[in-house]
């Protein structure tokens, strides 16, 4: 289990309790957090699920393979930290990790 | 968008911020399921009450022909939201429970069981069947089809080393299948009509090397191929009976050949359908209250000023987000581009786009490398399409073209040398 903050746009904030081995998108979508449209359902095939991964936490969740950072590259408002959340698989080192949203997925 | 014709207001236009309605959706699938989980997002305070047929809470369809078939999926990571979900957010999930009728004259949907539940807004997110091979033995144990999880489950069982299973049609349900199939060790034959797999839904480039791909991989293919009964065995089949005589032997058919929009409640509720509930963009049937997204539905394909069915999540999706924004009288979420995606083996295909107005054809990167696009331009040189092998650069940026509706250099789209991003500059 690990906690994971989502932040929205606006500024609303939702913790979510999230099982090891799901994704962040997969948290987000089961429990409702709005900004995480994950149109494909975690094929990394859309970008739309796109986050911004708090600086502290950004090594933790691994490094973007080379399918994500090709769809990010044609994503909107791209920035260092961002991230697929359906590319960062949920795990007790994540516990309280905080992650962003961008003010549209489209 | 910019010079796109207002759609006229409804009473649901007008109750817009009036969010205390009774909301019904009949449907429990990825559309209905999203619609539900919407509107509480964008605020809906009323009842709304979600019917499903199925025995099981609103699950994802795609990974039925993939990962589920090859057991590397369980039915937690396979649903949409956990149960619990839909009592924590006051929705009323009601399933194995089927309508019978709608009377829209008095606001009301009849259940099976008589039952009449009275609504103010009502969303048919009803999904599409099977299309039926109208051939003797179509019904016969062990003959399959595949559009719900109890298919799957059936389907399943088929698999393993040794066993052989004969996919009747080569669309994407039914390579999936035989990709899957493989994958277990079983034996695949795919038989198609047509001379090429995915002759309805993507370029020949694309066709052949599917095919290929799929040879490569022990997949027998019969080709111009037309399907005439089936041999039977103990009363489960034994084999699929062709045209031209021979009897290609299996323990289990899968029947892919397309599927049919339920239309029947929507058409005696008095909504216009033409192979599909015909909407709008944002899901109003000809009827007033009543509105229909999802496979069941005939809609406007934005940018290309037709109308027809989508049968893919990202439609689902979409539809869902529009009639939610409709209802809570958000403003209406930007048209997409449609797009759909298939995984087979370890190739990922994304296509974007229709080729409607489509009169040339690039192709961009190295098939035989199982990494390339083609791009399908109109005469403007705009890009109406763009169909994606292990290319998520070539389908992001073909996306956005299309959308962009800027025309292209081909020859600059031709060039690996020059990235996706130059040529979108």
């Amino acid at each position: 289990m690990a906690k994971i903050i989502f932040i929205e746009h606006s500024g609303a904030t939702h913790e979510v309790d999230a099982k090891s081995g799901l994704t962040v998108m997969e948290a987000a979508v089961k429990n409702n957090v709005p900004g995480i449209d994950a149109d494909c359902g975690g094929a990394c095939a859309c970008a739309t699920c796109h986050v911004y991964v708090d600086e502290a936490w950004l090594e933790k969740t691994g490094a973007r393979s080379a399918m994500e950072e090709s769809m990010l590259d044609f994503a909107e408002n791209v920035k260092p930290n961002s991230r697929l959340s359906c590319q960062i698989k949920i795990a007790d080192a994540l516990d309280g990790m905080t992650v962003r949203l961008p003010e549209s997925q489209h | 968008m910019f010079g796109e014709r207002r759609e006229p207001a409804t009473v649901a236009d007008q109750l817009g911020q009036d969010m205390t309605g009774r909301v019904i959706i009949v449907g429990a699938g990825h559309a209905g399921g999203t619609a539900a989980a919407l509107l509480r997002q964008y605020g809906w305070t009323g009842p709304i009450t979600l019917l499903g047929d199925e025995p099981i809470a609103p699950y994802q369809r795609p990974p039925l022909s993939k990962a589920w078939l090859k057991g590397e999926a369980d039915a937690e990571s396979l649903a949409l939201r956990p149960v619990s979900f839909y009592g924590e957010h006051d929705i009323a999930l009601r399933l194995s429970t089927g309508v019978s009728q709608i009377h829209p004259a008095t606001h009301e949907v009849e259940l099976d069981t008589g039952e009449r539940l009275g609504y103010d807004h009502l969303i048919l997110a009803v999904g599409a069947a099977a299309r039926r091979l109208a051939i003797p033995g179509a019904d016969m144990k062990g003959v399959l089809e595949l559009r719900t999880a109890a298919d799957a489950e059936l389907l399943k069982a088929a698999f393993g080393p040794g066993r052989r299973l004969a996919v009747i049609g080569g669309g994407y349900v039914g390579l999936e299948a035989a990709a899957s199939a493989r994958a277990l060790g079983a034996e695949a034959v795919v038989i198609e009509r047509e001379p090429r797999v995915l002759a309805r839904v993507a370029c020949e480039t694309l066709s052949h090397f599917f095919q290929a791909y799929h040879r490569d991989r022990g997949v027998v293919f019969e080709l111009n191929a037309g399907v005439e009964g089936f041999a039977h065995r103990n009363g489960a089949v034994s084999g699929v009976q062709l045209s031209d005589g021979r009897v290609l032997p299996c323990d289990a058919a899968l029947v892919g050949v397309g599927a049919i929009a339920h239309e029947s409640l929507a058409r005696q509720a008095g909504c216009a359908c033409d192979h599909g509930v015909v909407v709008d963009a944002q899901g109003r049937t000809s009827v007033a209250g009543l509105y229909a997204i999802g496979d069941c539905t005939r809609r406007p394909l934005w940018p290309y000023g037709v109308e027809g069915r989508l049968e893919s999540v990202p439609n689902a999706l979409e539809q869902a987000k529009q009639v939610a924004a409709l209802l809570c009288g958000k403003p209406a979420p930007p048209p997409e581009t449609p797009w759909f995606w298939s995984d087979q083996y370890d190739l990922k295909l994304q296509i974007a786009g229709l080729p409607h107005h489509a009169v040339c054809q690039i192709v961009r990167g190295d098939p035989v490398a199982a990494k390339f696009a083609v791009f399908h331009l109109d005469a403007e040189n705009r890009v109406q399409a763009v169909e994606a092998i292990n290319a998520p650069a070539e389908f992001m940026a073909g996306r956005q073209f299309i959308g962009s509706r800027k025309p292209v250099a081909p020859e600059k789209l031709r060039d690996m040398s020059i990235s996706m991003k130059e040529v979108a500059a």
